[in-house]
């Protein structure tokens, strides 16, 4: 089965590609990137206008499956990452039962070939239980798919467990995903601590919380010589350690979620409770900082920590309201709105913050238009405009502070192995698998 | 402007300086009524409303409900924790339920910041925060605003210092944000670690020193402190924190010799306040009181009734 996708802009930041060029899959692989490619056999897409990129990637999404599929399912979550742009997805391991081990890799992992559509890669817990304790069986995990392990959503407190996840992890080449917070400083903390907390009269979560275990697993990544990957990095410190580190040598690299590099804290004021997240929405420094650290290379990959809750766990009172926001269908065109349409990233920034960025961190052979490689590709209309309805979302995870802003650049067009899977929003009916 | 436009009362901050002399301005006939022989007027006869507080109090809801009571709105106290909360029901549920009763207006009280909003999203009733969380708390402000023109003959201008835990006090917030719009100059005071960050972009002063807060004020408005606070590390002890920060008739000498002193209650004497100066003339904590029944019977008309040039006499 062919397929040529013709006459877009290829953007492919790993091989220095930004032209209008065609695209030749065949038997989902990418078979050349040439200008003008005449074919008569496949099927052909006109792409002129659009963005031509490798398939894009979210190395931080909570599929929420298995324990948890009343939030999310592995079916709806894959279908979600689809019509948002995504290939692939890494889902975090705070389900339940969490991934601590290789059956529960290896049900995600048949659970994503059977019900889901997209690229699924596990992530396995640095510790058994998510408990902080003791190691989780990261030999078994890396063998049964993961790659990489965090104990997500649970800071590691343990300096000397940390440690040990580092150095051990070192013997795999796994990457140590570390949810940054020093928690004896945001115990019951609602929202970013600063002006605006004082004014809305809820419990702050100082920045400091966040940097001081930046710092100590930047020190414990040097100390062990292993890879450190810091997740939703938010605050302005977090850039200058990060940064600073990376100049030193140390093996660490970074996220940024898409809501972080535009929201701040000031629209928590009507209590809604879709804007509560961790770490939350900072104000309007950090915010600057992280764009800067988008722009110096301080910051790797761009991910959407998708935290998709019930409806329930968010009607309430905004202390009791659950953190995360559902961010997979909105993430791209976030980024395209406010950072590219308005001049802030140029399209190779932006597709390798989503591509290459990621697939290095991981130490995945993903993120490319390389010859030869599954054909996973992401094409992007920048001039479509639509409004945020999560009515329309397929996540199960309606939760998200986007809802009714109108935005520019959307994804049009996600391609897995050849095959396309959604277009403009829609799922594409004859490749998709029943929900199960 | 004689009419109170919004549908909810939720804080001073979203209320002008015109709003509130509205309210303030409407309280001063409602006093009237409380002084009375016969205290009782028929301007809410048919009206209903329900308090509903999610966290202790005696003062305000009993503040509320006298207030219906002497307009003649049937008064409803739902006592919360013995009820809807302990068997799980969600609080949209429990406003539902409340609101097909055919209430025309809730008073809430809750321990969490930003509940009244999230109700009055949510109901088609009115209402009126008596305190949520951190964030407001805007009737208590009213009634201290009224007691100190009552006092004063005017807002405009006033030195005042707010003493104690400004950080979890929704009390000082509400009152930094009324008496800002009369151009007071407040200062807060209290130990560093119950000062909020960035208090003073709202334009007020911050100090841990409490004689030179209290320099040449004509207002203070000693706020309660929760021995919870110290329990959780943020002061060593009660005893130190009243050696720093007690108000005393001595210290007192620092400030304007027509001083007034504010509490919102409920006191603790020889700690925040002394005994002497609590009971002194130059305290206004029973006068407090009465006015705030006063300013809630004004609201409660504001929101259920009509406008001021329609109270019946």
């Amino acid at each position: 089965m062919k397929l040529l996708i013709k006459g877009g802009r290829v953007v492919d930041p790993a091989n220095d590609i930004d032209a209008v060029m065609d695209v030749m899959v065949e038997d989902g692989m990418i078979k050349a990137v040439e200008v003008n490619i005449l074919d008569r056999e496949g099927t052909i897409i006109d792409a002129t206008g659009k963005l031509v990129c490798p398939g894009f990637i979210d190395m931080h999404v909570h599929l929420r499956e298995p324990g948890y599929e009343y939030k999310e399912d592995i079916a709806s979550g894959t279908r979600a990452a689809a019509v948002g742009g995504f290939t692939t997805v890494c889902c975090m391991p705070n389900t339940n039962p969490v991934i601590d081990t290789a059956a529960v890799a290896a049900f995600v992992r048949e659970r994503a070939v059977k019900s889901g559509i997209v690229n699924v890669l596990p992530i396995g817990c640095i510790s058994k239980q998510l408990a902080g304790k003791e190691l989780s069986e990261m030999a078994d995990l890396v063998a049964a798919g993961c790659v990489a392990v965090t104990d997500d959503g649970q800071p590691v407190s343990d300096a000397n467990l940390m440690r040990n996840a580092l150095e051990y992890a070192k013997m795999f080449d796994l990457p140590v995903l570390s949810h940054c917070e020093e928690r004896s400083m945001t115990r019951e903390g609602q929202m970013h601590e600063g002006y605006y907390s004082t004014i809305y009269g809820l419990k702050g979560i100082p920045a400091a919380a966040e940097e001081i275990m930046v710092a100590r697993d930047i020190i414990l990544a040097e100390l062990t010589g292993s890879h450190v990957h810091i997740c939703h990095a938010s605050t302005q410190g977090s850039m200058e350690l990060i940064r600073e580190a990376k100049a030193r040598g140390v093996h660490v690299t970074c996220e940024v979620t898409p809501h972080h590099l535009v929201l701040t804290d000031e629209i928590v004021g009507d209590y809604d409770t879709d804007t509560k997240v961790n770490p939350p929405l900072r104000s309007a420094e950090h915010l600057e900082a992280l764009r800067e650290g988008l722009l110096d290379g301080t910051i790797d990959c761009i991910a959407t920590d998708h935290a998709p809750h019930h409806p329930e766990s968010k009607d309430c009172e905004y202390d009791l309201a659950a953190y995360g926001i559902s961010g997979l269908e909105t993430a791209v065109a976030v980024i395209m709105h406010f950072l590219v349409d308005k001049g802030l990233l140029e399209y190779s920034e932006m597709v390798e913050l989503f591509t290459v960025g990621p697939a290095e961190v991981l130490g995945i052979d993903k993120g490319t238009l390389d010859i030869g490689t599954d054909a996973d590709i992401t094409i992007i209309d920048p001039a479509a405009i639509k409004t945020v309805n999560p009515n329309e979302f397929l996540s199960k995870g309606k939760n998200t502070p986007f809802k009714g802003m109108t935005l520019k650049g959307w994804p049009w067009m996600t391609i897995i192995k050849g095959r396309v899977v959604a277009q403009k929003g829609q799922l594409v009916n004859n490749n998709t698998k029943d929900l199960i | 402007m004689l009419k109170f436009e919004h549908k909810d009362l939720l804080g001073m901050k979203q209320l002008s300086r015109e709003e509130i002399e509205l309210i303030l301005d409407t309280a001063v006939p409602m006093k009237d009524v409380i002084n009375r022989d016969i205290k009782k007027v028929p301007t809410l006869r048919g009206k209903a409303m329900v308090t509903v507080f999610y966290e202790n109090s005696t003062r305000t809801r009993t503040s509320f409900e006298i207030a219906g009571k002497y307009l003649s709105a049937d008064t409803v106290n739902l006592a919360v924790s013995t009820s809807s909360v302990q068997k799980g029901e969600s609080l949209r549920d429990t406003i539902k339920t409340i609101e097909v009763m055919g209430f025309d207006l809730m008073v809430v009280r809750h321990s969490m910041s930003g509940t009244p909003h999230y109700i009055g999203r949510n109901t088609s009733m009115r209402v009126i925060n008596a305190g949520d969380g951190t964030n407001e708390h805007p009737t208590q402000a009213l009634l201290d605003m009224f007691s100190i023109r009552e006092k004063k003959g005017t807002l405009e201008g006033l030195k005042v210092a707010l003493i104690g835990d400004i950080l979890h006090s929704r009390v000082a917030r509400s009152n930094i944000y009324g008496l800002s719009k009369f151009g007071c100059d407040i200062r807060v005071v209290g130990p560093s670690t119950l000062i909020p960050p960035d208090i003073e972009k709202l334009g007020v002063k911050s100090y841990y020193n409490l004689d030179q807060a209290i320099d040449g004020v004509d207002v203070i408005n000693v706020l309660r402190i929760q021995r919870e606070r110290q329990q959780t590390g943020l002061f060593p002890s009660l005893d130190e924190y009243a050696n720093l920060y007690m108000l005393t008739p001595d210290k007192l000498k620092r400030a304007n010799d027509d001083v007034m002193v504010l509490h919102p209650g409920p006191m603790n004497r020889g700690v925040e306040i002394s005994s002497a100066l609590a009971d002194s003339t130059m305290a206004v904590i029973n006068q407090q009181v009465t006015n705030g029944v006063a300013v809630r019977m004004a609201l409660l008309f504001l929101m259920m009734g009509g406008s001021r040039d329609e109270i019946t006499y």
